[in-house]
This record gives C-alpha cells, structure tokens and sequence, in this order.
C-alpha cells in the first residue's frame, strides 16, 4: 500500500439526473402544445392580429421614411407634410398595436402557464399512490416549477417569433418590390447565414445541455446539503462539503461560460452579414442610382431595410433554441400527464350512504407489482362499532389491507366492500368523508394548529376544534405553546414534539367525525408520557366508529375486539386476545416476543417488501 | 441606484480587467456602430453626387462608393467582433459572480446555526439559492453591462447629433425626458411588485410541496377539493401580481415607442422641409435618421434593463438578507482547540431559552458526567430532553451559566474541535443521497474500511449492508434501498459512532429500533465507548436504566435524579413511569431474560 498518497475521501454531495434536455423535436407535442392554448382562442386570435398590424406597420415604417426623403428630394412640401400625417398615424396604430400584442402575449404566457401547472397538479391529486410513492417529491417538483417555468420564456417570445416571421417576409418583399434585382442580390446573403447555422448548430446544443446539467447538479447538491444541514453541522463537515460544492460550481461556471461563447459566436457572422448586405445595397444601389433606374429615396429605404432584416433573423434563431428548449419540457409536463388515472369514479358511481359502517374483504388478492402478491386470497369482514386489531410482521400485509379498504390501490381480483357496496361502485369523496385515516407518522402542514385540526372539514367551528383536541388530550399542551390554537407550526410541526403531533392528527380525525376509522398506530417517537394520553385519546376515537388499526402496543391489541393475525399475505389466526393466547399459536409467540411493541420484528423476511410510508 | 444595485454591480467590479476590457469592446462596438450613419450619408451623398454629375466623374464617384462599402464592411466587421468579445466577457464575469454568490450562499448557510434553520423554511432557502441568485446575476449582463453601453450609445449618438445641428439634434431627442419620466416611474413600481411576485411564488411553492409530501393525508381525507382550493387561492395570487407586472411593463414602453416615433416624425417633418427649401442635404437627413434607427433597439432595451434591474433589486435583497446575517454561533475571538484531559462534561446552572422573552427551556441545569460514565435524561415531551442535547455541540448558546469540558468553558474553544469532540445522534436521522458508505462515513469521510465496517456492527446494521446488492456502494434512498425507520436509525448510530468522539450522545435515537435489536446496539455499543462519557436521552427506560445518574426533566427544570434503584424507591414521577411501563408489558419483561 502506497501511504504517502493522500486517501480521497468517501465523500459525495448532490447527484444529477442526467436527462436530456434537448430531446428531439416532436410535431405531437407541439400539436398538444399548442391545444393548451385553445381556451384563450379568443386573446390569442387578437394577439395574432396586434402581431401582424405592428409588423405590417413596422414593414412600412421605413418605406414612408423613404417617401418623405423623396418628396424631400423632390421639393415637394405638400407631398412631405401629407407622407408625414400618415406617417404619425402609422406610428399611432403601431404603438396601439405593439402593446397589444406584448401586454396579450405576455399575459396569455403567465395564464397558460398558470393553467398547465393547476392540471397537473390537479392530476398528482388523481394519480395513484403507487405512482407517488415511486417518485420523489423533489423532482416532481422540478417539473411543476422548473419545466413549467422554462415554458415562459417561449410563450412570451412565441407570439414576437410570429411577428418576426412575417417582418422578415415582410421586408423581403418589400425589397424584391421596390426593386427586384437589388432585393435579390441583398438576399443572397440568407443562404450563407443558414449554411453557417447548420454547422455551428451540433456543436452549440451539447454545450448548451452541459450547461443545463451543470446547472442542475449544482442546485441539487445545494438543496441537498440545505436539507441536511444540521447533520452537515453535527459531522463537521462544512468544508468538505464547500470544497465539493466549489467543484461543481466552477464545472457549472465553465459549462455556463462555454455555452456563453458557442452563443456569442454567431454575433460577429449575423453582423458580418449585414454589412455584406448593406455594401451591395450601397455599390450596386450608387450605381442603379448613377445609371437613373433608382431613386435615391428607395436606396435610403434599402438601408433602413437591410439594417432591420436581421433583427427578426437573429432573433427568429434565438427563438429556436428557446422553442427547443421549450419542447424538452413541454415533453416533460404531458409526460406526468399522461400518467394514467387508474383509481376515479366509475360511471354512475353512487355517494355511500351516511351510515355505511361495515368493512368487507371478499377473497381478495393483492400485489403492488401483480406478480409478486402481497394479500392472498383475504376473506373478512368488519362489523359496525366493532374494533378490530391487524396483527403481523413486517411484509405481512397489513398496510396493504388498509390501503385497499381506502381504495388507495385497486385489487387484482376480489372485492373490497364498505357498507355492503364495492368501493368501485361509490364516489371516491364519499368513501373519503366515511372512511377516515390517521398515519403512522403525522403530517402537519404549514399554518395554525386550528388550521390543521380542522383541515377540509370546513364546517366545523372552532368549539368543535377545541373540544376534539381536549377529547385526545392535547388541549392542554395547545394552551401552553405562546400562541394556542393560533400557534403557527413550523416546517412539518417541527416545534412541537412528535408525540404531540400525532396527538393533532388524532383530533383532526376525531373533528372529520368518520363512520369508519383506520389507524396506523405509530410506535415510534412516542414517549410513555405521552403514551398514556394516547392510549387514552384512542378510547374516544374508537367510541361509536368501526375500527381497524394496525396495532403495535400491546394494550390496543388487548383491547380490541378481535385480532387478525397476518403472515406473508394469509390469515392465519383471528379471535379475541384470550382465546388467541390459549390456542398458543403465532400470536402467542409473537405476544410473549414483543417488548412493548409488536413493530419491527425481525421475524420471517417474506421477501414481498411493503409499501413503506415515505414522507 | 438602489443599494442592492450597487452591492452587485461592486461584486462585478472585483473582475476588474475583464469588465473594463467588456465595457471598452462595447464602446468601441458602439462607435463602430456609429460610424455606419456618417457613411450611410456620404454614400448617398455620392449616389446623388453621381446623378448629378452625369458620365463626367463617374469613375471617380464609383471608386468613392466602393470606398464607403469597404469601410461600411470594416465597420461590421469591427462592430461584430467587439460586441461578441464584450458579450462573451459580460456573461463571463456574469458568471463569475454568480459563481462568487453561489460559494458565499453556500458557505453561509452552512455557518449559520440552528436557530436560523428553525425559523426558515428549507424550501425558501432553496428558492433564494437557486431563482433569486441567478436574478440577481443576470443583472450584471442584462442591466450592468447594457446600461453602460446604452448610456454610452445614447451620449455618443445625441452629442453627435447635436454637434452635427443643434436644432435637429434636439428635436431627435425630445423623446428622452418623456421615456425617462415613464422608465422611472416603472422601474419604482416593478420592484414593488416584483417582490410581491417573489413572495406568493414562494407561497404557491409551499403549497405544492406540503400537498405532495402529505399525499396520504390529503387522500385520507377526501382533501382534493380543499387542496385543490389552497392552490387556487396561492396560484391566483401570483398570476394577479403577474399580470400587473405585465401591465406596468408595457404600458412604460408603449410611452417610450409613441415618443420616440414622434421625435423621429418631427424630425422628418423639420429636416424634410429644410431639404425642401435647399438648406440641408438629403444625406445629412439620412445621417439623422440613420442615427435614430441606431437608437430604436437600445431604446426597447431600455425597458428590459429596468425590469432585470427591479428584479435584480428584490432578488438580491433577498440574497443579501440570508448572507449578512451574523452567525449566532461562531468562534469566540482568540478561541482555542479544545483540549481534552480527563473527560468531564460539567453543566453549570445552565438556563436557556430559544428566544429572548419567550418561557425558558431549561432551567438551572447543574449535572456531570465523567468518562466512562452514562447520564440518563427522561421527561415529557417538550421537558428540555433534545435542548440539553443540542446545546452541548454548540448549536444553540446556553443563556444562563455554563457547559464546561474539562474545565474548558465550550464558548472559548473553537466549534470545530468541539464538535469533533462530541457526537451526537440525532431523532429523525437524515440520510444523503449517496452511497450507504459515504453516508456511514459521513463524519469521518477518511475512515478506514475497518473503521466503518466496526462502526456499522456496532449498530448492528452490518450484516444488512453486507446483503445488499452492492454492499456498502450500494445507494441509500431512491434509487437505492429503501431503509426502514428502525435501519435508519440504526445508520445514523453508526455514522455518529464512527469517527470515535471522545463524548457521544444519543438523542431518543433508538425509539424506531425494535426492543431486541435495540439491546444488542445497546450492548455492542456499551463496549464500544465504554471509556468514554455517554449521554443517553430516551423514553423508553430500558434504553437507560443502567445509567450511572438518570435526571428526570420536567419544564425544563431537574426533578428528580440518582440511579434507577434510587428512583423507583423514591416513588416519584420516574417511579410512576416504571410501574406504566412494566405494567404494559409485564409479560414482555419475563421473556426479556430469554431473548
């Protein structure tokens, strides 16, 4: 071993993605692209026409300028003034029209944009969980709000690149018109600047999609070593970390400066051009000029002409980069679009009934990856008011079943009936407002304490809020923090304790007041001070409702009415406490195994993993 | 200029040469393009000279204009050249100090203590990192460097046109004070609003992010509808400031357009009539309105550099807001290493409380721990168990009294040996998306194989690193394994038990680790740093009944102490927690012994 080299550390920060960002072109995302914007016709269809006045006036513009000048030349007052008058009025329905078309375009950007982020983040309110549990929060993220926003730039310039379009006919036209040899010749130059396109585009895109990596993996390693700061601080590892990042800063710094140079190179060529362009006007012009076929007016409007054709041009290839650029997103943004929506209503689908309160599998076989089953053939049924205790190690099942019974995943075969009706045949908000859930880890969202204790149940008031809270016990700790039931919670509750958050979760059920309630008691984090409030706060919750828990601690199980016992997706036992103990079976073993908790037991891997509930 | 402004353009101004040399390309691109209106006249000049003068001097007159179209090519030539140099040097120092920005922000964020993390949401820090740095950038092209230029396009074309003839010249730029006027009075109003757009985006951002971390409860909940109305609400916000924003903006340049198309027809109208009365050539005209059309393109610029700039001027006080904050935390002048002796970590009367004004943590705190020994800390939640943690690293500053190490008061020696020092594993255990072993290694990046590898037995999660895929290479989270909380936990154990500490403590890190595994780390651990001083803090009293001292919490205040024996026979709150405990797994602690 060589000790005299220095160990390189075991040591990474951030990660990128490496997507291609410059997929190809595709006219199908264009087409739908372009449907995004069907129900703004009407702004759209006036933007057009602003477009195509302002550039119609901007062609003109120099033309008028020309004829001023010849009447100028010619000693013609009257012809000036009158050229003039039409001149000012030009410019007036220019004016008019230009604010039109920059004020519409850029406002039916933002509302476009505004429309695709709500659909889709509509649609992640319809996908299924499995779909959500597969994909991190952090890169859908990046898509409603970096692919969204990468869509602005293009639909602000979009309507301008239209106008371009037509300047850049425009001009030509008016060129060859006013004399067609002279128009030509100008033009040659055209066919050089798309030859030099060709060849400089290849090298430019990969420079432009390192830059975009670069960029992407510098943000990443940033967000990264945010969310994990206090750990970066425990360890120490500040400096490390900076001399990581500062390396993917300065790669970042180098792509960026490289696509900066692969842009600016074309500067010098468009402007070469024209001043190729504005040369022969000059010569060839002089001389048609000297020989009498041109007035000097038309050659004054050649130049003007020649200096504005190569606005559009080199804005129109501008654009091209940002309409490529664009089109990788949009590809993107329908992309999680098209995510199918495997779980909505059916048809006809009937509101469950207020009093639906039984909960039934009828052999139900289960599996997130169908090949690999999680439930087999499951067969039970939960009678109304009766508390029932899902009982199991890990992989055995037990989160699936709750999940079904929710219809959070549909079933490969079997049915799942809640109050005697499949939970396919009944609006899924109905199912939603009779079956309420309380996780095994709470999910506090950013606002008051009474704000999340309520939630969606908008009509209750705040003595209701008060008195679920002091039904679970957490009134009192709400009236102790500096500013009660108006207390704001930090990022996910992170300022109460997590004993205390799951006792809010607890009221936030208990004020939704569900028929049926499901609940995934949470072991861990809870201490035994709260514990006992806990234990307690679950006899209320479960006083009047059918009740399924996945019960960890020993005193629910006891307590529940019946125990399921789960191993590898089958029942394989089920009764009350007493009678599962003496039969001496799986649950015995287990009971008498578990300290304190029926969680993590590192009995019987099944292989089949369970959803594990990320947060 | 706004502060913020001049803060930015100053960070620009550290790349001195490059900028000047920018600044210097873009005058000369600009005079280059100026030259092209002189030469506009004069070839016209010898068109009409040329009409005039019949076959005569037409050869003469002919070499004239091949003259002025060489020089008109030499003249873009230049022209071309100077303004990619220019462009190119802009965005690099651009980038520079985007570059310079990121590092600081970086760095900052990393110095800055706990305290700050609590109160900002990652989320906004995020945001402020990425969209508003890079806002905060692009000013550098988009309204430095252009308006350098501009003002130096636009001094050089009105002094130009006004030495040219006075009278025209003026009428040329009467448009300027009403642009002006509409400019400044946009350029307030923008950044008015820009900070507005800044702030409901970051709304909207939140919204999102809760909605889709807390799917399950949304769902749980038949919250669609109410969600969907939360987005709304956020997402209407944004877009009305959106809108206004648009608003402003053009409403600003179709002012400047009509204005400026007004001088020019004036112009026209004005210098026409003279050409018409025989006392100005056409090619003077033409020189005139060569040098307007000069102006029309820097003049729609103009609008674009107010808007970077108002953008640039919220942005960037967003930026500078995070990197002027003072660390609460930080070296004391003349701090030295800390110099460890025996061992003893000694709390003095220590009180704290998270803000000033608010009910303390914790108060009047006296305890020690030697090494070797292990402190046991009980208590309701929001006692003051994870602030005792947190305060002996150094995250947060005792308000009251003192935490000394060997005598060594913690607020004299530097952060960086203290929490070397120290180790401490956290609750929630944050994992990197890396590797199992760089997460392992995390605090001890240099480690040995055998090092990590003892330290991941300790926590006893060797043996299922050993089973995955790619051992200890392979990915922790997404695109890796995906780890229970028990593993979890058990990773972040070994990542505090690897790099050695010389004080180590464990803050309710064990709760989501089954009863039997928990013991077995307990016991492989008790061996690993059993010379060392061990805080264990824990609700489950198993997990520290074998302390050499337990201190019961309450509101922040000790209320009972001594060893577990002691405590169960002083009947007291830790005696009542023994009996809730015992009694609801009675039968679990029979088997215990078995086990």
């Amino acid at each position: 071993m060589n000790q005299a080299e220095p160990r390189k550390p075991r040591a990474s920060l951030g990660s990128s993605e490496g997507e291609d960002i410059f997929g190809t072109f595709d006219a199908g995302v264009a087409r739908r692209f372009l449907s995004m914007l069907k129900p703004h016709r009407r702004s759209f269809a006036i933007a057009v026409v602003a477009v195509l006045a302002s550039a119609a006036s901007v062609v003109t513009i120099p033309a008028l300028i020309g004829r001023a000048v010849d009447a100028a030349v010619a000693r013609d007052g009257a012809l000036l003034d009158r050229t003039l008058m039409v001149f000012g009025a030009l410019v007036l329905v220019y004016s008019a029209a230009f604010f039109l078309e920059q004020w519409l375009s850029a406002r039916l950007a933002q509302r476009v944009i505004f429309d695709i982020r709500r659909q889709m983040f509509e649609h992640f309110q319809d996908v299924s969980l499995s779909f959500m549990d597969k994909t991190h929060v952090g890169r859908i993220m990046a898509r409603l709000q970096g692919d969204v926003n990468a869509l602005q730039e293009f639909l602000e310039s979009s309507t301008g690149a239209i106008g371009d379009l037509v300047m850049l006919i425009g001009i030509a036209a008016v060129l060859v018109s006013m004399d067609w040899k002279l128009g030509l010749l100008t033009l040659t130059v055209l066919p050089a600047l798309i030859a030099i396109r060709a060849v400089w585009l290849p090298f430019s895109k990969t420079s432009f999609r390192d830059a975009r990596d670069a960029s992407s993996t510098a943000n990443s390693a940033l967000a990264e070593n945010i969310n994990g700061v206090r750990t970066v601080q425990e360890s120490r590892r500040e400096a490390l970390n900076f001399e990581l990042y500062r390396e993917k800063a300065l790669e970042n710094f180098n792509a960026q400066a490289h696509a900066s140079w692969m842009t600016q190179i074309m500067v010098p060529t468009v402007d070469i051009l024209t001043g190729l362009a504005m040369a022969i006007v000059i010569v060839i012009g002089g001389n048609a000029v000297l020989s009498g076929r041109l007035e000097v007016g038309v050659m004054v409007a050649f130049i003007f002409y020649v200096q504005r054709f190569f606005d559009p041009v080199r804005m129109l290839s501008m654009q091209y980069t940002v309409m490529q650029r664009a089109m990788a997103a949009a590809h993107r943004i329908f992309e999680v679009l098209d995510v199918k929506v495997t779980i909505q209503d059916a048809p006809g689908a009937q509101a469950l009934p207020a009093d639906a309160a039984t909960v039934e599998f009828r052999n139900v076989t289960f599996g997130y990856d169908p090949r690999r089953p999680i439930l087999h053939d499951v067969s039970l049924k939960v009678n109304p008011r009766e508390v029932v205790a899902l009982v199991g190690p890990t992989g055995s099942g037990k989160t699936s079943i709750i999940a079904l019974a929710h219809r959070f995943y549909e079933v490969d075969q079997g049915q799942v009936l809640v109050g005697g009706r499949d939970v396919r045949e009944v609006t899924l908000d109905s199912l939603g407002r009779t079956i309420g859930m309380v996780l095994q880890e709470p999910f506090l969202f950013t606002g008051t304490i009474e704000e999340n204790i309520r939630y969606n149940t908008e009509g209750a008031s705040f003595e209701d809020i008060v008195a679920a809270a002091k039904a679970v016990a957490a009134h009192d700790f709400i009236m102790r923090l500096p500013g009660g039931y108006q207390t704001r919670l930090g990022q996910r509750g992170r300022n109460i304790s997590m004993g205390q958050r799951q006792l809010i979760s607890f009221a936030r059920a208990l004020v939704a007041d569900p028929q049926i309630l499901i609940l995934d008691e949470a072991t861990a984090n809870i201490d035994s001070f709260t514990e006992q409030a806990i234990q307690k706060a679950l006899k209320v919750l479960f006083a009047g409702r059918t009740c399924i828990v996945i019960a960890h601690r020993l005193a629910t199980i006891r307590d529940a009415d019946r125990i399921i016992v789960l191993q590898q997706g089958r029942i394989l036992e089920q009764g009350p406490h007493e009678e599962l103990m003496a039969n001496g079976g799986l649950y015995a073993r287990l009971y008498t195994s578990a300290h304190a908790s029926f969680d993590d037991q590192a009995v019987a891997t099944t292989g089949d993993a369970e959803f594990a509930t990320r947060t | 200029m706004p502060r913020v402004l001049q803060r930015i353009s100053a960070l620009a101004l550290r790349y001195p040469g490059r900028l000047a040399l920018a600044v210097a390309c873009s005058v000369g691109a600009a005079a280059a393009s100026l030259t092209l209106p002189r030469l506009f006249g004069a070839g016209v000049d010898h068109a009409g000279a040329l009409l005039k003068a019949g076959g005569a001097q037409a050869g003469q007159a002919q070499s004239a204009l091949m003259g002025v179209a060489l020089l008109v090519i030499a003249a873009t030539v230049v022209r071309g050249l100077l303004t990619m140099t220019s462009g190119y040097l802009g965005e690099y120092v651009s980038q520079r100090v985007g570059y310079d920005l990121r590092l600081q922000y970086f760095q900052q964020l990393q110095r800055l203590s706990f305290g700050f993390h609590d109160r900002i949401h990652s989320g906004d820090l995020i945001t402020r990192g990425m969209l508003d740095l890079e806002g905060a950038r692009v000013f550098i092209q988009n309204g430095l460097m252009q308006s350098v230029s501009l003002v130096l396009l636009l001094g050089f074309s009105a002094w130009m046109m006004l030495s040219t003839d006075l009278v025209m010249g003026a009428i040329g730029l009467a448009f300027a004070p009403i642009a002006g006027w509409a400019l400044a009075r946009m350029g307030f109003l923008l950044r008015v609003t820009w900070l507005r757009v800044q702030e409901l985006m970051a709304v909207l951002t939140l919204t999102m992010e809760e909605n889709l971390q807390g799917i399950r409860v949304v769902r749980a909940f038949a919250g669609k509808r109410f969600e969907m109305a939360k987005f709304d609400k956020a997402s209407l916000d944004a877009l009305g400031y959106a809108y206004m924003r648009i608003t402003l903006r053009f409403r600003a340049v179709s002012v400047m357009t009509v204005s400026f198309y007004g001088s020019m027809g004036l112009l026209l109208w004005y210098g026409g009539h003279k050409v018409v009365g025989g006392t100005m050539s056409v090619g003077r005209l033409t020189e005139f309105l060569t040098y307007m059309t000069l102006l029309q393109t820097p003049i729609r610029q103009i609008a674009m550099i107010f808007n970077a700039a108002a953008r640039a001027t919220s942005s960037g006080a967003r930026v500078f807001e995070v990197l002027d904050l003072e660390p609460e935390i930080a070296d004391a002048p003349g701090a030295r290493p800390l110099a460890p002796t025996a061992g003893t970590l000694r709390f003095d009367k220590v009180g704290f409380s998270y803000a000033p004004g608010t009910k303390p943590a914790l108060s009047d705190i006296s305890f020690e721990v030697r090494a070797g020994e292990t402190l046991g800390v009980v208590g309701a939640p929001g006692g003051g168990k994870s602030t005792i943690a947190n305060l002996i690293p150094r995250f947060y500053d005792v308000s009251e009294g003192a935490i000394t190490i060997d005598g060594q008061d913690i607020r004299d020696v530097t952060l960086e040996s203290l929490r070397q020092y120290v180790g401490l594993v956290q609750q929630e255990a944050f994992l990197f998306d890396a590797s199992v072993g760089h997460n392992v290694a995390y605090a001890d990046p240099w480690a040995e194989d055998e090092t990590i590898e003892g330290a991941a037995r300790t926590a006893q999660i060797h043996d299922h690193i050993a089973g995955l895929p790619e051992g200890y290479e392979t990915r922790v989270g997404e695109r890796g394994v995906a780890l229970s909380g028990g593993q979890r936990q058990r990773m972040s154990i070994a990542r505090g038990v690897a790099p050695g500490p010389g004080l180590i403590i464990f803050d309710d890190s064990t709760a989501a680790i089954d009863a039997v595994t928990e013991r077995r780390v307990r016991e492989a651990l008790a061996e690993a740093t059993a010379a060392k001083a061990t805080i264990i803090i824990a609700h489950r009293l198993s997990s520290l009944m074998h302390a050499d001292q337990i201190l019961v919490l309450d509101e922040g205040c000790i209320v009972e102490r001594g060893r577990h024996a002691e405590l169960v026979a002083a009947g007291g709150v830790y005696a009542d927690l023994y009996d809730l405990q015992t009694r609801a797994d009675a039968e679990a602690v029979l088997d215990e012994t078995a086990a």
